[in-house]
């Protein structure tokens, strides 16, 4: 039986989520719950035949046996407010709003873990892009003086909640990637970009490292590449590293499934990959703990 | 229409760009005690790339941005102190927060020409701490008049008490000021700016149409100090608009004293128009990208020029410098 999940918000990402879920064989989607019954997302999700709510978070409230986990696709400020209904509900809660209340989770880094947490926080686009190529290096070399990221998105790919939280955008992937690479010396740029047609995210990773082992480190950022496009198809090494100017300095491009964003918008849609590939993994968990 | 143009010098910021983000406190001091005697409106002060943006894509800094603005501050009585600040580099907690606590007088909040939604909140706290507010669109160059009015509209809505336009490429005709500032000027309710670069050598002549079109705040740094060929040159303008009695409250021979100290102290190579700027304001690309390019293109043996005009067919905006490295090696395999 597949895992009953609920999506709450119902955006871009909220929509995409639901695409998605469509096409998993661990996951059914049995609540898509927003504000506006009128809503592009909510139109579109009712040619999906799924149950659709405008109370937002109410509809579990009131239904609590509807679903087994909950995507929080709404802000930073809703999810602070839904994170302690829905613990009290017992629900796995995944969330794609940089509230940062959960544990930071990236699928190709700490899967594992994370199962064993009910709030998983997916950080931002920008991080599940760069931070596991970051950490896959802090795991073979152990003086990285200094991370930089630099992304640049399409600006159509960027909604007004993003436009509005450019700052914690920063301050929440700049935390995650101290957290994982254990570097505190860290910086996280964003750039948008109106070029039309639109372009594929790219995001830029700088590592202050003394003598590298170029290929060493090649081997092992390929290796994470490789994880990744295993859950986000997308993905790929436009600049493999080079050495420069004291700085070990690769290039990843994401370009997205075309689901509900167009294409170009990968930055969106690597973070709903991954939290797609993170709630079939509790499935599939749960699975196994039936089973037994 | 007023006749008082307001002369905003940004020596010490665009020209941190000239030297590679390399001021020293001594240098700060000099020329700030100077300014402060000039009747120049505002001096901006910082990184390049403004509050925050030290960082090896743009630049590192010498000095950190609490020295540079405290600095500056400790020999200001009468020039304000300004701060320029791009959302996506600097953030209201980590950098504009305490800016205003070292006592900046004037925030610039600067997006790319059509992002300026990403200015709101920190053009909102700038207001709210009781500071002034400029809304700044950056490379205006690559978005049509009507919709430079839109964003400058927004910021307008923000609470930007002043909206300025950058020619960072330094890419303008004069018509093109022309169209825009006037727009502008007759569709804002507050002061309109404009902020030159010197890469076709229209940065006086530039500035000066600007002013014709309604213009109240000109940019400028003293000996034309700034990214690629420079700004619009700070004590010649004053003088030609002393020349055409407009009042600019400013004593020509202490600023032409405060321009002899950048010669002096400031200059590594002389500041001229080099084929490099050339090529890039007809790329359209932001003259910060000079250096990086100059430096990539030698590792890499390849034609900077071509790699400005592969930047330019990728409409790259400020801040995508890490792009240069990407073009360069395409460049070369295909040599």
């Amino acid at each position: 039986m597949k895992l009953k999940v609920a999506i709450i918000g119902t955006g871009n990402i909220g929509t995409d989520l639901l695409i998605k879920i469509s096409r998993s064989p661990y996951l059914q989607c049995t609540l898509f719950s927003g504000r506006n019954l009128n809503s592009k997302g909510m139109l579109k999700a009712m040619s999906f035949g799924v149950p659709l709510s405008d109370k937002g978070i109410e509809a579990i409230v009131e239904k609590p046996e509807c679903c087994d986990l909950v995507f929080d696709a709404t802000s930073a400020s809703s999810h602070k407010v839904h994170a302690p209904i829905l613990k009290q509900l017992n629900k796995i809660v995944i969330d794609l709003t940089p509230a940062k209340l959960g544990l930071f989770t990236i699928p190709s880094v700490n899967l594992e873990e994370a199962l064993k947490y009910d709030n998983l926080n997916m950080i931002t686009c920008g991080g599940q892009a760069s931070i596991p190529i970051a950490y896959a290096v802090s795991k073979i070399v152990k003086n990285i003086e200094y991370i930089e990221l630099v992304s640049t998105i399409a600006s159509k790919s960027a909604g007004p909640g993003t436009r509005a939280n450019i700052d914690e955008y920063i301050e929440t992937t700049e935390k995650a990637l101290s957290h994982f690479s254990g570097c505190q010396n860290v910086k996280v740029i964003i750039n948008l970009n109106p070029a039309q047609p639109s372009i594929d995210m790219n995001t830029t990773i700088y590592l202050k490292i003394n003598k590298p082992d170029m290929d060493l480190i090649t081997s092992e950022v390929k290796k994470m590449v490789a994880t990744i496009q295993s859950y986000v198809p997308g993905y790929s090494l436009s600049l493999d590293p080079v050495y420069d100017n004291g700085l070990v300095i690769l290039s990843i491009k994401v370009q997205g499934l075309g689901d509900y964003l167009p294409k170009y918008a990968g930055n969106l849609d690597i973070i709903n990959s991954a939290a797609i590939a993170l709630a079939e993994e509790f499935a599939k968990n749960r699975e196994v703990s039936h089973d037994k | 229409m007023t006749n008082k143009i307001n002369l905003y010098d940004v020596t010490l910021r665009d020209g941190s760009h000239a030297i590679s983000h390399q001021l020293t406190i001594s240098q700060i001091e000099h020329y700030t005690k100077a300014i402060d005697q000039t009747g120049i409106y505002a001096v901006e002060v910082g990184h390049g790339n403004g509050l925050g943006a030290s960082s090896v894509l743009v630049g590192k800094s010498q000095l950190s941005d609490e020295v540079l603005l405290k600095t500056a501050k400790s020999n200001l009585e009468h020039t304000k102190l300004g701060i320029h600040v791009i959302p996506g580099f600097a953030t209201i907690k980590k950098d504009i927060e305490k800016a205003l606590s070292w006592g900046v007088d004037i925030v610039r909040v600067a997006s790319h020409c059509t992002e300026a939604d990403i200015t709101e909140r920190h053009l909102g706290y700038v207001r709210e701490k009781g500071k002034e507010a400029y809304g700044l669109l950056m490379m205006s160059h690559m978005a049509s008049p009507e919709t430079l009015l839109d964003e400058a509209i927004k910021m307008q809505t923000y609470g930007a008490e002043a909206i300025i336009i950058l020619d960072s490429a330094g890419s303008y005709l004069p018509d093109d000021v022309k169209e825009r500032i006037t727009l502008l000027s007759q569709n804002l309710n507050v002061p309109v700016g404009f902020h030159a670069h010197n890469n076709l050598g229209l940065g006086i002549s530039n500035s000066l149409v600007a002013i014709e079109a309604g213009a109240q705040i000109i940019d400028g740094a003293t000996k034309g100090f700034g990214a690629g060929a420079g700004n619009a040159q700070l004590e010649v303008l004053a003088a030609v608009l002393q020349k055409m009695n407009y009042k600019t409250n400013i004593d020509l021979y202490k600023l032409l004293d405060t321009a002899d100290i950048v010669e002096k102290d400031f200059i590594k190579e002389p500041i001229t128009i080099s084929s490099l700027s050339i090529v890039s304001a007809i790329a359209g690309v932001f003259s910060g990208f000079a250096k990086h390019v100059k430096r990539v293109a030698k590792e890499f043996n390849v034609d900077p020029r071509d790699i400005f005009m592969e930047l330019g067919r990728q409409k790259v905006v400020a801040g995508q410098e890490d792009t240069i490295i990407d073009i360069a090696l395409k460049l070369q395999k295909r040599i």
